[in-house]
């Protein structure tokens, strides 16, 4: 009996205990509401001199603008088009199929991940891009991005950009690509399966690359034509390539220099290169840790090269690196190369092509780990005699030994979009636009600015609302289309410019 | 001293020539007053007169700033910088050298004979057309926005416009004309003496013209010709209605790194000024065209052309150096056909990475041409002078 109460006074409890949990979950859990918004994280900007042991900030923009939530079964699209500059986009779990486009500054783009499920972007292989911006301040994190054409995330001419925590899938050429960006960060975004650069920083300044996982690319992360970048804490491994910085001929900017390559694993990049025929990196053999090609003032500072069976780190010229391109303009050495402490081990087990056939002139079957070919001057090395190298005889010794002052590359503040005085806005627009039909004194297509001024003495306003709504009042005259593409500040600051303009 | 001497001559010309056009006009009613060959002094549109008598290019980009090198792509980026500063008599005078035909040896072709300005400064012939009907090897490239233009001819062999004149002009088969002989020529026109005296007013005005002052006039001429206010532009300064859905499309495809074509064609000037090998066939029957590989004097350059602006590309049909493909959605196709489709057999060149297979859908390219129109902008058209001074006929209208 004592027994028989015992195990029903179990039972009862269990059987409470499992009406409370059904009753907490249906009363008490709704599982798309959150007891915050996380606000869109912006930029913040350290003070340069300031340690890395405190948390103040020099300065740091505060979110006042609205919140815009998407959920699935609409468009993200639709949520760019309505937001305004410093607006949030958040973006809810759900399939996306669509190219978003963000050709306004200051947008941020967050998705929601709920119990494990992501916003998801998915090309299916018939979208070109998920993303394409060409404005500055645009933050996109959060996503899941599969299956697209040509980028996962590309970005023109944007600055002060961040980019992170994105989980990107096989999504064409490249995975993330800034180009001609200023001060920008890409972290914590896991990438693979992407047919050329997962991380492809292209003709920008001043980005830092930490914290991604890039994994079965051609080329993991790939600094070309950019200036000072720090690529650290990144984990590459079964790509073509792991880590490379290089210059690419024939594009507008020419130079690669001052980029740091420090405490990354770049582990058994040993893919297949499955590059486009004709691309820079379809040439990468497979095995290659590093490669440095024409680029200037790299330092590799400590990282983790393992199991790369061609070579642990491989610095060319472009004429042995890219022999297909031809630039005069591109300088083609790689010059004042710094190697500083690296763990490297069980490199070059499989060496292919040239320099299998180099190493068997040096009687040796393995690839090195270090490798450098062609011309260059003045690279040094810390510690030389710890690698198997080949092609370093003229490297000397290391004048620094560390990086640790260099804590980023990022700007102390955003790069800032010119400011032009509301004089300035007027006769620009008024030389650039309006001149086409309206000459100070004379008649060209329009009647002359002098005219307009005695129409409208003091009455800019009147100016602004003619051209915004043209009536044909002169019969002698063409009807002047509306020029509502100017902005209402454009409009003001050139209805201003003609009042004031003096012959 | 000089100024003085300046205005005196300009007072002098300005009361002769009131005296003329009465006289002119009190004996025939026709409108020959165009005859007095005035230059103006204002700076034509799009530009700006400042203290020094010197027109400063200004249009909405300059709002703008790349912290990289300008003119390498993006919306809001800034252009690279204009070559300007030409006084607006120099601009003018240009313009009446520019269609007058007395610059070539003959006398029968002017540079508006290949550049004609309803043409997109082009002349829509495959390959031009120069001196006694002799057909040429190459297709008239467009003058618009030049005055951003760092490499001139297909091959990229002049790098400022001044050097990019001396071709045509004396060239046994465009304008078939020498130094010596242009020289006398212009000094042989009484007006074009009064002209040139007035836009070079910082020697004396009894001096002879100089190649120089004809190289420099045509530069401030060709120079002037601006079209940066096109629906694009007002799209890129912030206007997301200027273009229709189609047009964006468009403009997502020139721009994504599938297509490409942004990545040469970088906006705003659309080419990034870089000699690019893309591999286009040449019209029926003609050899292969060496391009940049002859003046570089460099095989890897072979098959080579400048990366052409596509600003006002609707106007300038046919396309590409020998005019092969003769609409935009042609030409559009060519760069979707595979990498190296057109090279002929036997030829090695060194096809630009950019050139792959992207598989655009018959969609995209037609949304490639939509976008592409949406390039044109000619609302900063120069006039056409009627007569020009050496009293040839100029055919151009």
């Amino acid at each position: 009996m004592k027994k028989t109460t015992g195990l029903f006074k179990f039972l009862a409890a269990i059987v409470f205990l499992g009406i409370g949990v059904f009753v907490g979950k249906t009363f008490f859990a709704n599982k798309y509401s959150e007891a915050t918004i996380p606000m869109p994280s912006t930029m913040q900007y350290r003070n340069v001199g300031f340690t890395t042991d405190t948390t103040q900030m020099a300065q740091k923009e505060d979110f006042n603008g609205k919140v815009i939530e998407v959920k699935s079964g609409s468009s993200i699209q639709a949520a760019v088009k309505e937001a305004n500059p410093g607006d949030l986009i958040r973006v809810f779990p759900g399939t996306y199929s669509e190219n978003v486009y963000i050709d306004k500054d200051n947008i941020s783009l967050q998705g929601v991940v709920i119990n494990g499920k992501w916003p998801t972007l998915d090309g299916k292989k018939k979208i070109n891009d998920a993303f394409l911006y060409s404005g500055n301040g645009i933050l996109i994190e959060n996503f899941k991005i599969i299956n697209y054409k040509g980028n996962g995330i590309m970005g023109q001419a944007g600055n002060n950009f961040i980019i992170r925590n994105n989980w990107i899938i096989d999504t064409g050429v490249y995975g993330i690509f800034p180009q001609y960006g200023k001060n920008g960060l890409i972290e914590h975004n896991v990438l693979s399966v992407i047919a050329d650069a997962a991380i492809y920083v292209g003709m920008c300044d001043n980005v830092d690359v930490i914290h991604n996982e890039v994994f079965d690319n051609v080329a993991g992360i790939e600094i070309e034509n950019s200036r000072h970048c720090l690529v650290e804490n990144n984990y590459a491994h079964n790509n073509t390539g792991g880590i490379l910085a290089f210059v690419t001929p024939g594009l507008p900017i020419k130079t690669t220099f001052d980029v740091i390559i420090r405490n990354n694993f770049i582990v058994n990049n040993n893919h297949e290169n499955f590059g486009a025929p004709g691309s820079t990196v379809a040439g990468i053999p497979p095995g290659t840790g590093i490669l440095i090609m024409a680029a200037d003032d790299v330092i590799v500072e400590n990282n983790i090269i393992t199991g790369n069976d061609n070579a642990g780190i491989t610095i060319v010229d472009l004429t042995n690196g890219d022999p297909k391109a031809n630039d005069p303009n591109s300088e083609p050495n790689p010059d004042r190369v710094v190697i500083l402490d690296n763990i490297m081990y069980n490199n070059g087990n499989n060496p292919t092509g040239e320099l299998k056939a180099l190493m068997l002139t040096q009687m040796d079957t393995k690839g090195p780990d270090i490798f450098a070919y062609g011309g260059g001057t003045g690279s040094t090395i810390r510690d030389k005699n710890k690698y198997r190298s080949f092609g370093i005889d003229n490297y000397g010794p290391a004048q620094i030994t560390d990086t640790k002052d260099i804590t980023t590359f990022m700007l102390p503040e955003p790069v800032a979009p010119r400011s032009v005085s509301d004089h300035e806005l007027g006769e620009l627009t008024y030389y650039g636009i309006c001149a086409g039909c309206h000459a100070f004194n004379s008649r060209l297509i329009g009647v002359p600015t002098n005219i307009i001024q005695a129409i409208h003495n003091n009455n800019p306003q009147g100016i602004v609302d003619y051209i915004s709504n043209p009536k044909n009042l002169r019969e002698d005259y063409p009807e002047m289309p509306p020029q509502n593409y100017l902005s209402d500040e454009a409009k003001m600051a050139v209805a201003e410019y003609i009042l004031a303009l003096k012959e | 001293m000089n100024k003085k001497k300046y205005f005196l001559q300009f007072s002098v010309l300005v009361v002769l020539a009131v005296i003329l056009s009465f006289l002119v006009a009190g004996k025939k009613v026709t409108s020959e007053y165009e005859e007095v060959f005035l230059l103006t002094n204002t700076c034509p549109p799009g530009f700006k007169l400042n203290d020094k008598n010197e027109c400063v290019a200004q249009n909405l980009y300059k709002l703008y700033t790349t912290e990289n090198d300008p003119g390498v792509g993006g919306l809001k980026s800034a252009l690279p910088k204009a070559r300007d500063g030409f006084s607006p008599q120099q601009i003018d005078l240009g313009r009446y050298l520019f269609f007058d035909p007395a610059l070539s040896g003959n006398g029968t072709i002017s540079c508006a004979t290949c550049h004609i300005p309803s043409k997109g400064f082009s002349d829509g012939l495959a390959t031009s057309i120069g001196m006694n009907g002799q057909k040429l090897d190459r297709s008239a490239p467009s003058l618009w926005n030049v005055a951003y233009m760092k490499l001139f001819f297909w091959d990229g062999r002049a790098s400022t416009l001044e050097e990019q004149l001396e071709g045509p002009l004396f060239a046994s088969n465009e304008m078939d004309n020498t130094p010596e002989n242009l020289v006398k020529t212009m000094n042989s026109f009484e007006e074009y003496l009064q002209m040139f005296a007035e836009a070079f007013p910082n020697r004396d005005t009894k001096d002879q013209i100089k190649l120089e002052e004809i190289y420099t006039a045509l530069t401030a001429f060709e120079t002037s010709l601006i079209s940066l206010n096109s629906k694009y532009d007002q799209y890129a300064h912030g206007y997301q209605s200027a273009l229709n859905k189609k047009e964006i499309e468009g403009l997502n495809v020139f721009r994504s790194f599938v297509a490409r074509c942004a990545e040469c064609h970088t906006p705003p000037l659309f080419s990034n000024q870089q000699i690019a090998i893309i591999g286009t066939p040449e019209p029926y029957g003609l050899p292969l065209d060496a391009g940049a590989e002859i003046p570089f004097k460099d095989s890897t350059l072979r098959g080579g052309f400048k990366v052409p602006s596509l600003r006002n590309i609707e106007k300038t049909a046919p396309y590409m150096h020998s005019g092969n493909f003769a609409t935009l959605r042609e030409t559009v196709q060519f760069y979707t056909d595979g990498r190296g489709h057109a090279v002929p057999k036997g030829e090695q060149l060194r096809i630009h990475w950019h050139i792959w297979e992207p598989n655009l859908s018959d969609y995209e390219l037609d949304r490639l041409v939509d976008f592409l129109k949406t390039l044109t902008d000619e609302s900063f058209i120069p006039k056409i002078p009627p007569t020009v001074p050496s009293g040839l006929t100029n055919a151009i209208k």
